[in-house]
């Protein structure tokens, strides 16, 4: 990964800020960086970004933020034209790194949802997939999260800007929870948790208010691209199944949700599938 | 302009909106300086939740729905817990119901907040964006967005995070805060309940276009309190009906130019949100709040869309007090939730979002699985009152160059805060039985 650069003008970097398919969360995380904001503003020349500024100016920019996952045949082909204007692409959150909450229209029938939902359905485009950025361009860096976590993104934007490779934690969120003294959900109270194979970042606040983990954040370390092996997602279904007594269809609901496209978690509820129509 | 008496037509257009949340654009058309069309195309991806929500247990729709709009999904988790509440007869009462207008109003702060002084202030002060604007009123900004931190600290305490909360569930919370943790709110409350005023006497400031529109209001109406959660939902033209009743008053349509569905009542346009709200209830609003009211001079109902600013503006400090008298009297609950007994039925429920009343509807069956659900935003619902008000407004703009006009014409979106986001998700599912 490079540094950025100016692109032969003097000043600061330009970022600009695109979206796809997705709910505006992770670009209301920026907004959301409330003490350290004007600072950002100061440090980057926020180029694009209409969520936030009428002022839309041309590209190239140095480094592209992008929210959303890709659903439309016009977003698939816009995608190509926003890699060629940065070099380096930085998706933000579950759906622009896992194709989102969205893509579990992955496993449903899009034409049909359209043809009979809709009064006019031939004025809808939309894909039958949803899809994460890195399907259809190179990714730079990706950061995990429904909705990311914004030290994260100043973090990572932060490290680019003084030249440093950005690297974020993917241990488990299990682990989290240990360090914060936790008592654990799913062995004091019987709830099923995702825990033990999602990966940190949101600071496990779901067991420390007393619930399950859902899997925001995606997989843990080895989910995606290296390092370590993918989380065992196989060992927890079956503690999920055998231990707290969820049926195969209970089983498949909790590893297919928020990032359930991504593959340890698509696999396993896929397998969860096949249990459910073996009966 | 031209003396030739020939036909001549021109486009208007603003091919990306800016400032509001999610992706939309206008196109007007104007012949022999007549306008023809004003189209608010939405061009937002259409995400289905409605389709996905079938099949999954309702215990995960709060975080599911959530994810409709990271602007306010606390008032999607509130219209869907609400409204499955009422098919398992669960009342939530006391310091629960407190909590939840609490989280609400932690809400309010921080979308409204959010409008106010970084996507709508800059079009009265006449700058790109907040971060422009602070080159000149860097004080004004940084009390912006401490406000806005201090709706997202609300937010963080009750649900987690202030993006996605996540304690929010059928029959209350998975965790209460404790006493003392509510109180660690109050000093930077009691500053912000200043800072509120102050905001609503800075944006009463602001020129105004002398804009004045004959509207349907439609909001919930308590008779007791400033509305959030409950109560009938009521329009200036007389309608008052439950939630339960909303169908058949109001009905969705497609236009052939955009992804949302755009809702009528009665087949005829309709406004909700702050002006809405503001207008019916007033009276529910704390004795400072009425006086900042009356210190802007304006005479109710306000009917001027730019005004809206203002009446997000009370409506943030009337957020802050109402969470400042919920903390003094507050009590922990013995339960962080009352318990649930599952049932099959419908249930339908009508919260007030920050941009107005959000409409869900839910069919469960007997394992506690969602088989039907319908979601109806506030933006699908104001959207026709926008192109209403541009059509209006245009005649005003038509001999400035396209730019400029353009530029008008976004001023008048703006007003409204869309979330084209939340606007563009939503299908007629009911029908999906068919196929």
């Amino acid at each position: 990964m490079s540094q950025p650069k100016d692109h032969g003008k003097p000043g600061r970097p330009k970022m600009a800020v695109f979206k796809f398919a997705s709910c505006d969360g992770c670009q209301l995380s920026i907004l959301n960086l409330e003490d350290d904001l004007l600072a950002l503003g100061q440090a980057l020349d926020i180029a694009y970004f209409p969520e936030a500024s009428s002022d839309m100016r041309e590209g190239p920019y140095d480094i592209a933020l992008v929210e959303g996952s890709i659903t439309t045949p016009e977003d698939a082909r816009r995608i190509l034209s926003v890699r060629k204007q940065a070099p380096l692409l930085i998706t933000i959150g579950a759906c622009a790194t896992a194709g989102g909450i969205q893509a579990l229209r992955n496993w449903g029938d899009v034409e049909a949802f359209k043809r009979v939902v809709y009064p006019s359905p031939q004025y809808i485009q939309s894909l039958s997939t949803s899809t994460p950025i890195s399907e259809h361009v190179r990714v730079d860096f990706e950061l995990w999260g429904c909705p990311i976590d914004k030290e994260q993104l100043l973090r990572v934007i932060t490290d680019l800007l003084a030249g440093v490779q950005p690297r974020l934690p993917t241990h488990s969120v299990c682990i989290e929870c240990k360090r914060r003294g936790n008592v654990c959900v799913m062995v004091a109270k019987g709830i099923p948790c995702l825990g033990p194979v999602t990966r940190t970042g949101c600071g496990a606040i779901c067991p420390s208010m007393g619930r399950d983990c859902y899997g925001c954040f995606g997989p843990a370390e080895g989910a995606h691209e290296g390092p370590g092996l993918p989380p065992n997602t196989a060992s927890l279904a079956k503690e999920f199944h055998q231990g707290l007594q969820l049926i195969p269809i209970e089983v498949l609901r909790r590893f297919r949700g928020i990032n359930g496209s991504v593959r340890p978690f698509r696999e396993e509820s896929q397998a969860w599938e096949q249990k459910d129509r073996a009966g | 302009m031209s003396e030739a008496k020939k036909t001549k037509t021109r486009t208007i257009a603003v091919d990306m909106i800016a400032r509001v949340e999610g992706e939309g654009a206008l196109r007007v058309t104007v012949k022999d300086g007549v306008v023809q069309d004003v189209e608010l195309r939405i061009f937002e991806p259409p995400r289905f939740f409605e389709a996905f929500l079938v099949g999954r247990h309702y215990d995960e729709v709060p975080d599911i729905v959530a994810r409709i709009c990271g602007i306010c999904p606390v008032a999607y988790q509130m219209s869907a817990v609400h409204a499955l509440e009422q098919i398992f007869a669960v009342r939530v009462e006391g310091a629960l119901r407190d909590l939840r207008r609490m989280i609400y109003c932690g809400e309010w702060i921080e979308s409204h907040t959010l409008h106010v002084y970084m996507l709508h202030a800059p079009d009265f002060l006449g700058y790109a964006s907040a971060i422009a604007m602070a080159k000149d009123h860097p004080g004004i900004l940084i009390r912006g967005l401490r406000l806005k931190k201090a709706g997202n600290a609300l937010m963080t305490l009750l649900g987690g995070r202030s993006v996605h909360p996540i304690s929010v569930k059928v029959g209350g919370f998975s965790r209460v805060p404790l006493r003392r943790e509510l109180e660690g709110l109050k000093e930077e409350l009691l500053w912000a309940r200043d800072a509120a005023v102050e905001t609503v006497r800075w944006v009463a400031g602001f020129d105004y276009p002398d804009f004045a529109q004959d509207y349907t209001f439609v909001a919930l109406h308590p008779s007791d309190e400033y509305p959030f959660n409950e109560g009938p939902i009521q329009s200036s033209g007389g309608v008052n009906i439950s939630a339960a009743e909303f169908e058949q008053h109001f009905r969705e349509e497609q236009a052939p130019y955009s992804t949302a569905l755009q809702c009528r009542l009665n087949g005829a346009s309709y406004l909700v949100g702050p002006l809405a709200r503001v207008n019916f209830n007033h009276d529910h609003l704390s004795p400072l709040g009425k006086q900042v009211l009356a210190d802007t001079g304006l005479s109710l109902p306000l009917c001027n869309p730019f005004h809206a600013i203002i009446a997000r503006s009370v409506e943030i400090l009337y957020a802050i007090e109402e969470t400042l008298r919920i903390i003094d009297s507050y009590e922990p609950p013995p339960c962080p939730s009352v318990p649930v007994t599952v049932r099959a039925g419908t249930g339908m429920a009508c919260t007030e979002a920050p941009r107005g009343i959000l409409y869900h509807r839910y069919r469960v069956d007997g394992d506690g699985l969602i088989r039907e659900a319908k979601i109806v935003p506030p933006t699908s619902q104001n959207q026709r009152r926008i192109e209403e008000d541009l059509r209006a407004y245009m005649p005003r703009v038509l001999d400035l160059s396209n730019e400029q006009a353009a530029l008008g014409c976004e001023k008048v979106i703006r007003c409204y805060d869309p979330c084209i986001s939340c606007a563009t998700h939503f299908l007629k599912l009911d029908i999906l039985r068919d196929g």
